[in-house]
């Protein structure tokens, strides 16, 4: 049961990453791919009806790891203070700056807070995780900048497939240049995920090397994948690859954090009880597919490339 | 000064902070429902303009909720977390259900209806800001849920110094919960039927359009309705908390020792003989226990401390919350006598309604303090003091650069948001509806 919450719980922050990876890239780039205010609101409408849905996923993962492993949140979320509180303002002036965007006279300071409001928390999640799983300050700036750079590949090949005109052709551009930048930095610091020392306790060989290295590796393999696809014109193929690259990287973070939630603290102690965690898996295995379901149907109504007025 | 002080500072300026958005937008949803169902239904085109200028307000507003709610689920992990580790596996299962039942549900299909006015049949779309709506209403059972478990835990046992949980539908079915619910939902009523009369009431100074009369007479019924609940279950609630923390009853209304046939005390120096009681028990005669006394008996039982709340602050907070509550319904008890048989709206009355504004807004703040202060000192009632719930790895420094930086943060929101909301307001309602383009760029509401 223990096992099952924890796969969860990462199944909910892999979710997280692979959503709201690609909307903090559009918030990024937005101002960059747009010469216009039409332009940036061709920009932002592609991810308009979907990320406040991208962002419950994160509210979920919370939410269940205080439910399921409540020492694991309590620990976590207070050893890193003020990452998370600079994630939580990151969240609140991207948050106010997308729905009031539109009801403003003088949207440039929406606008900026979307742009930073996007790369705090793409950064800082990176770090955040990095930190978790290898404990050195340098290995959390290098996670940072890597996952700051991949929601922006990520954004990138979203918005390339969900506009057209001049914003899908910069975008693509974007994409290429933000592909050459990711790409060796994918070398470093998932080379460094999939074979660094780790966190204290965490042992250097043995299964959890092998099993973090692998996804690790495959998501280097999907990043050139992407790129190459995009190179080729292949939008969706390589918005495809760039969320595979991102689950992967996820999935190996959280193979190293099953055995080390946090330095002194094993998942087995961190956990709610057996009764609490049948009840939520109940709800969870009733509710998930719903959510799912209506999720995926919010795409499929905005399937539509975002256009120019003409 | 140290940690803990700072951290409750944190809690209370970011909860009651979230708490002025929360109400608005559980009122505020159904209520923009409600008006684009009368289109659906009739087909006039002033419930349409209706729907979107009221839709405005609500989006604006709703985009502080949202903010403002993810740093309270952050919180008990950052500032909380002896609290967290105690309690998270009954108190963690409410909070991780609102997120999956109704946070997933209210989020997608706002994006829903928001960009979908021209791309979803009509009632699909109408199917959309319902579901939003119930979404809201959801979230605020779950949360009511989490923190009536603080008030009265149950379905639980402690094991190894830990919380466990043993009974989900009883902290589901939690009787504070089922008081709360009906109270604090019925108050969100008030404080949106507050907030569209205060809107129709300048637009009714300013034109005699029957679209204003039409929404004032609406929101009048939602209000005076809704302040019959809140009194009804407010009523529940003063039963619940004798029995249950019977030291924030004492504190509300100042009582320091047991007394038999209490009286109610108005404000001090003036009291009803007997109505305390009354209230309490539903008996005149019945004993309620005061302050000084269950102040006695804790400490025999609890060991030394003080296990009494600010009595200042709960006691006044108590008179607020009553008598703005009733103001704002009362207003609308009137409203809604003066309008009967399709009579017009008095001026006066009018400017009153725009006047009263803050009333409901203060007095759900006020419940909110008369509520968790009366708590004070635990956190989890008769089992986890406030002073051993704090996190004991967080620095004096990390707490007062998160408390300055959202209070900065949100003040300045706030003002942001009310120019918002006023300019909206100003200019009122679109002309005409233009006509529906196929692919549009501007959906209707946003961008």
């Amino acid at each position: 049961m223990i096992d099952l919450w924890f796969v969860i719980i990462a199944f909910l922050w892999t979710g997280y990453f692979m959503l709201e990876g690609f909307d903090f890239g559009v918030g990024l780039l937005a101002p960059f791919v747009s010469r216009d205010d039409t332009e940036q609101r061709q920009s932002l409408q592609t991810i308009g009806p979907v990320w406040d849905g991208n962002e419950v996923w994160l509210i979920t993962a919370v939410g269940a790891m205080f439910a399921a492993f409540p020492a694991w949140y309590a620990g976590v979320f207070s050893a890193f203070y003020l990452p998370v509180v600079l994630v939580l303002v990151g969240l609140i002036v991207r948050g106010v700056g997308l729905e009031w965007r539109g009801k403003v006279t003088d949207p440039v300071w929406c606008d900026l807070g979307i742009v930073v409001g996007s790369a705090l928390p793409a950064f800082l999640w990176g770090a955040v995780f990095a930190n978790m799983v290898l404990g050195t300050a340098l290995a959390a700036v290098v996670g940072g900048v890597f996952t700051l750079a991949l929601c922006v590949l990520h954004g990138a090949v979203f918005l390339a497939l969900r506009t057209d005109g001049p914003v899908r052709r910069r975008a693509r551009a974007a994409a290429l240049a933000a592909g050459a930048v990711t790409l060796p930095l994918a070398v470093v610091a998932l080379a460094n995920l999939a074979f660094g020392a780790g966190a204290a306790g965490l042992p250097e060989t043995g299964p959890v090397f092998d099993a973090r290295s692998v996804p690790a590796l495959a998501a280097m393999g999907a990043l050139a994948a992407a790129v190459a696809l995009i190179w080729r014109r292949r939008e969706g193929w390589a918005f495809a690859a760039t969320a595979t690259a991102i689950a992967l990287t996820s999935v190996s973070v959280f193979t190293v954090l099953r055995v080390v939630p946090l330095p002194g603290l094993t998942l087995a102690e961190a956990a709610s009880g057996p009764y609490t965690l049948t009840m939520l898996t109940w709800i969870g295995l009733i509710a998930l597919p719903f959510v799912l379901v209506y999720q995926g149907w919010t795409y499929w109504v905005f399937r539509k490339r975002v256009s120019l007025a003409h | 000064m140290d940690a803990l002080d700072l951290a409750r500072w944190q809690f209370g300026v970011t909860t009651v902070y979230h708490f002025l958005f929360v109400p608005l937008t559980i009122g505020l949803g159904v209520f923009v429902a409600g008006l684009q169902t009368a289109w659906h239904r009739t087909g006039k085109e002033h419930y349409l303009r209706l729907t979107k200028f009221f839709g405005k307000l609500f989006l604006i507003n709703f985009a502080m909720g949202v903010v403002t709610g993810i740093v309270q689920e952050f919180q008990f992990g950052m500032n909380w977390s002896e609290y967290s580790t105690f309690v998270g596996d009954v108190f963690g299962a409410p909070l991780a259900l609102e997120a999956l039942l109704a946070f997933f549900m209210e989020s997608t299909f706002l994006g829903l209806w928001i960009f979908g006015w021209d791309r979803l049949p009509k009632r699909v779309h109408l199917a959309c800001i319902w579901a939003a709506a119930i979404g809201s209403n959801l979230s605020a059972y779950f949360i009511l849920a989490a923190n009536a478990w603080m008030k009265h835990p149950v379905g639980y046992e402690v094991v190894d110094g830990r919380a466990r949980m043993t009974d989900l539908w009883a902290v589901l079915t939690n009787s504070t919960a089922l008081a709360q619910v009906p109270h604090v939902v019925g108050a969100a009523f008030i404080v949106a039927g507050g907030f569209v009369l205060a809107v129709s009431g300048y637009w009714l100074l300013r034109t005699r359009a029957p679209m204003w009369r039409g929404a004032a007479r609406a929101a009048l019924v939602m209000t005076a309705v809704a302040g019959a609940v809140v009194a009804g279950s407010g009523d529940l609630s003063a039963k619940l908390t004798h029995e249950q923390q019977p030291m924030k009853l004492a504190s509300a209304e100042g009582l320091e020792r047991d007394t038999a046939g209490a009286p109610f005390t108005i404000v001090p120096g003036v009291e009803v003989p007997k109505l305390l009681s009354f209230l309490s028990t539903g008996d005149f005669d019945a004993t309620v226990q005061g302050t000084e006394d269950l102040q006695r008996r804790y400490e025999e039982r609890f060991g030394p401390g003080d296990y009494r709340p600010d009595q200042a602050v709960v006691f006044w907070s108590y008179r607020v919350m009553i008598s703005f509550g009733l103001t704002t319904v009362g207003l609308s008890v009137l409203g809604l006598w003066l309008t009967r048989r399709r009579r017009d709206l008095p001026p006066w009355l009018a400017r009153l309604f725009v006047l009263a504004l803050p009333l409901p807004l203060l007095a759900v703040t006020a419940g909110w303090l008369l509520s968790e202060i009366g708590r004070q000192p635990w956190t989890v009632t008769g089992e986890l003091l406030t002073a051993a719930s704090v996190s004991p790895g967080v620095s004096l420094t990390e707490v007062a650069v998160s408390l300055t930086i959202f209070t900065l943060l949100y003040g300045a929101l706030a003002v942001v948001e009310a120019v918002l909301l006023a300019r909206h307001v100003r200019r009122g309602p679109e002309e005409s509806e233009p006509a529906p383009a196929a692919e549009r760029l501007e959906p209707s509401l946003m961008y």
